[in-house]
């Protein structure tokens, strides 16, 4: 469902848009079944002339009790248990779990802008040939990624609705996580934590590259004279 | 029997009954009525400011860059400080003085039967408070550097440095608004649960107390054991403000997120103080205009005495992706799905009151109606964020904006219009004008919907908050969804245009509507067994009970009703 809003570009995309589905079919029998009994009873008990309203007394009501209230008790325990292992489960993928990753990249949020540390031809951070940009990550297709997550002055927060991927950025710490694209073409990265007043100016650009793009891009000289210190 | 109960509680509020100066009367009277009215008419008029930045925030948002007519270009800056005092001033200036200080002052003594609040001075304290609270939060709109633009949940740093947020004094007195907003609640609660423990008329028990009074209680309890821990953060947050501390200072030691613990620890169980009331209310008027009686009154009772317990244990859902271990996220996610149990319960039980009634569609009950309606897509909606899981793409979307907006719309705007137009004519004495009254609640109802239906679909496409001019994401700058923020801006302007319809009839039913008598809709609750309006003191005597507040359509007799206080 979540697919026909916004295209899905990571591994577990598929997997956080397969749980919203569960929880549409199951909260939309709920809602559909109590507002359909709402809107019949009210049709059915509407005022007629001459009609008096039902008492129940304890034991009447006690009977009733059991079919209004009872069973859909233990059908909504049912639902939320299978809800919750879905729910764990999904979690526990994106959040949890850190798989063998192939790259690091760095992200640093600060007002009002995003700086990316890539790993550059050598694949490993914090070396000479690491490639910083302002506003624009670069990403290969189907590689796995940690990133290392860092805010400078307020809390921002990582997301790229693409890949499903939200996280915080809170400053003194380094948050970290992980994602696998697995779309290629130029998408959005927003801050999605108020921070300040220019929180509406802070975009960025993703850019999931083919190899022989990534490759391009990794070769292109203007990186070593304008962003590397 | 009978004898021994009816000679007396002679109500002591007309023994020394001097006729009082105008500035007594309405503005340092002690009767509850007078101060429930203060607090209604404050919280209209505020009512009346969030709508405003409503309007403003969401004309940006449909024709962003564009002047809005009444308000002129809107900022970066400008914008903050709207959607932060819009969020700030309906929760705690609409509907907690509305809902809970509003209605639990007029409500509470004349439903359990009492003369008055046990406390009546500091009644009238926590109002004057209340009032000041209000004054400073609208003077931080005109100090230098304007008001205070961090949303309405404050986090730091953003909120503790003026160098990050640019507002060097907004944020301090954002900040005390909201204690001393506290501080007058606070007061109010103990007042309510006092009153509602010590003053019951005699004969009334636990299980013959109006629901609405229990909610009311219950609501005033929780209030009270959540607001200390934020009372403290704010505290702390003034310090980091205004003297340097570092509490929530990561440079100096502390922590961010600590603010975020304990802001949300009050902050979920806010949704249920606020939530129940308007549930006690509905309770009130689906039980007279269907002439039935409450179906499981204890299930409704241990249901919301449930929930709100649970309610302290779901705080960390707001901050799944904040940077709190995610593990926690799973212990957090269990007891927040969990609490659909209780609360389907009681809409399940609300339904099945209106199971083999007689149902009368007047106004009152059309709003009661129209809360159960769409308070239910509130609370489906709430299990997509529950969810640690699928909370990942949801988090700080318009998803989140429609969700909370579907419970609080039907809390603090359809609650509190079937609370008003159900005792309007015990406030007055007099009747609201039907057709008037049917016109706004069709226009309000209808075009609530088309504002927040919208936002559900913008969130699914990943619209994300607090932005705005959504032309700097081309993703979300689409003419489709551009076109969605236009109509639910266009729904939000036939809302607006459609309030001053109630606010006529308010005031104009107020001196001019048709005379209501005592008990105009045949309850049976005791406020409804006392003139209309109730004198200072209430009751000429001060009643005793006999049974429960929902006998209607006993088969013992021939009225459909039988009031509290009716000793036969």
């Amino acid at each position: 469902m979540l697919e026909h809003y916004m295209k899905q570009g990571s591994s577990y995309a598929s997997h956080i848009d397969g749980l919203v589905w569960m929880i549409f079919l199951m909260v939309g029998f709920w809602f559909l079944f109590a507002e359909g009994m709402f809107f019949w009873l009210l049709w059915r008990y509407r005022k007629k002339p001459g009609e008096k309203a039902a008492y129940f007394d304890e034991h009447a009501e006690h009977k009733i009790k059991y079919n209004w209230v009872e069973i859909p008790h233990r059908l909504i325990l049912v639902c939320d248990v299978a809800l919750i292992v879905g729910a764990i489960s999904v979690w526990t993928e994106v959040k949890i779990s850190m798989p063998q990753t192939d790259e690091t990249v760095r992200i640093t949020a600060q007002q009002w802008a995003w700086t990316f540390q890539h790993a550059g031809p050598d694949g490993e951070l914090d070396t000479m040939d690491d490639i910083t940009t302002v506003d624009e990550l670069h990403v290969q297709l189907g590689k796995t990624y940690k990133f290392e997550l860092a805010s400078k002055d307020v809390i921002h927060s990582f997301s790229v609705p693409l890949f499903r991927l939200k996280q915080d950025a809170i400053p003194g710490r380094v948050i970290t996580g992980w994602f696998k694209p697995t779309l290629a073409g130029e998408f959005d990265v927003q801050c999605t934590e108020i921070c300040g007043i220019g929180h509406g100016i802070m975009p960025a650009k993703l850019h999931v590259d083919t190899p022989e793009e990534y490759a391009a891009w990794l070769a292109n000289p203007s990186h070593y004279l304008a962003y590397h210190y | 029997m009978a004898e021994s109960h009816a000679h007396a509680h002679e109500p002591h509020g007309h023994a020394h009954h001097e006729p009082e100066g105008w500035f007594k009367h309405y503005f340092w009277s002690t009767d509850h009525k007078m101060i429930a009215k203060q607090y209604l008419l404050t919280g209209m008029l505020m009512g009346v400011v969030g709508a405003y930045f409503a309007y403003v925030f969401r004309m940006q948002l449909a024709f962003p860059g564009k002047p809005v007519p009444g308000y002129g270009m809107v900022t970066g800056a400008d914008y903050n400080a709207l959607i932060t005092n819009h969020g700030a001033v309906m929760i705690f200036w609409v509907a907690m003085p509305v809902l809970i200080a509003a209605f639990g002052n007029y409500l509470i003594p004349l439903m359990i039967g009492a003369d008055d609040m046990v406390f009546p001075r500091l009644n009238r304290l926590s109002y004057q408070i209340f009032l000041v609270s209000a004054i400073i939060l609208g003077a931080s709109f005109f100090v230098q550097g304007g008001a205070f633009g961090g949303a309405w949940t404050s986090y730091p740093p953003l909120s503790a440095k003026a160098e990050y947020n640019l507002t060097p004094l907004g944020p301090s007195l954002w900040l005390i608004a909201v204690a001393l907003e506290f501080v007058a609640f606070l007061l109010g609660g103990i007042n309510f649960v006092t009153t509602a423990m010590n003053a019951r008329a005699p004969g009334m028990k636990a299980f013959d107390i109006p629901m609405a009074v229990w909610m009311i209680v219950i609501a005033s309890i929780m209030f009270m054991a959540s607001v200390g821990p934020l009372v403290a953060g704010a505290v702390m947050l003034l310090f980091d403000q205004l003297i340097g501390t570092g509490f929530f200072d990561p440079d100096r030691g502390g922590d961010p997120v600590l603010w975020q613990h304990l802001f949300w620890f009050f902050g979920h169980p806010e949704v249920y103080v606020v939530l129940l009331p308007a549930m006690g209310f509905v309770a009130e008027i689906i039980t007279v205009f269907s002439r039935k009686k409450l179906f499981a009154y204890k299930t409704v009772l241990y249901t919301s005495i449930g929930t709100g317990v649970l309610s302290f244990f779901v705080w960390a859902h707001h901050q799944f992706i904040a940077g709190i271990d995610p593990r926690m996220a799973n212990v957090f996610s269990v007891t927040t799905v969990l609490i659909s149990i209780p609360i389907a319960e009681m809409c399940f039980v609300y339904i099945a009151t209106l199971y083999g009634g007689s149902i009368t569609f007047s106004v009152p009950m059309l709003w009661a109606l129209a809360f159960i309606g769409e308070f239910l897509v509130g609370g489906v909606t709430g299990i997509f964020l529950g969810a640690s899981g699928a909370d990942i793409y949801f988090h700080d979307t318009y998803f989140v904006v429609a969700h909370f907006h579907y419970t609080f719309f039907p809390i603090a705007i359809i609650g509190t219009f079937a609370g008003i137009t159900y005792w309007f004519p015990k406030m007055y004495g007099r009747h609201m004008n039907e057709l008037a009254n049917k016109v706004h609640f069709w226009i309000t109802t209808v075009a609530f919907n088309g504002i927040f239906i919208p936002l559900f679909i913008l969130g699914a496409s990943g619209d994300h908050r607090r932005i705005f001019d959504y032309s700097n994401f081309p993703e979300l700058a689409t003419p489709e969804m551009q076109a969605m923020r236009v109509f639910a801006t266009v729904s939000l302007l036939v809302l607006l245009a459609a309030q001053p319809i109630f606010l006529v009839n308010f005031f104009y039913s107020m001196f001019k509507g048709k005379q209501a008598g005592a008990n105009p809709w045949n309850a049976n609750t005791l406020e409804w067994q006392c003139p209309s309006p109730p004198p200072h003191g209430n009751f000429d005597v001060l009643p005793d009970v006999y049974r429960g507040p929902y006998e209607y359509s006993s088969p013992d007799r021939a009225d459909d009703f039988w009031p509290q206080n009716s000793p036969s």
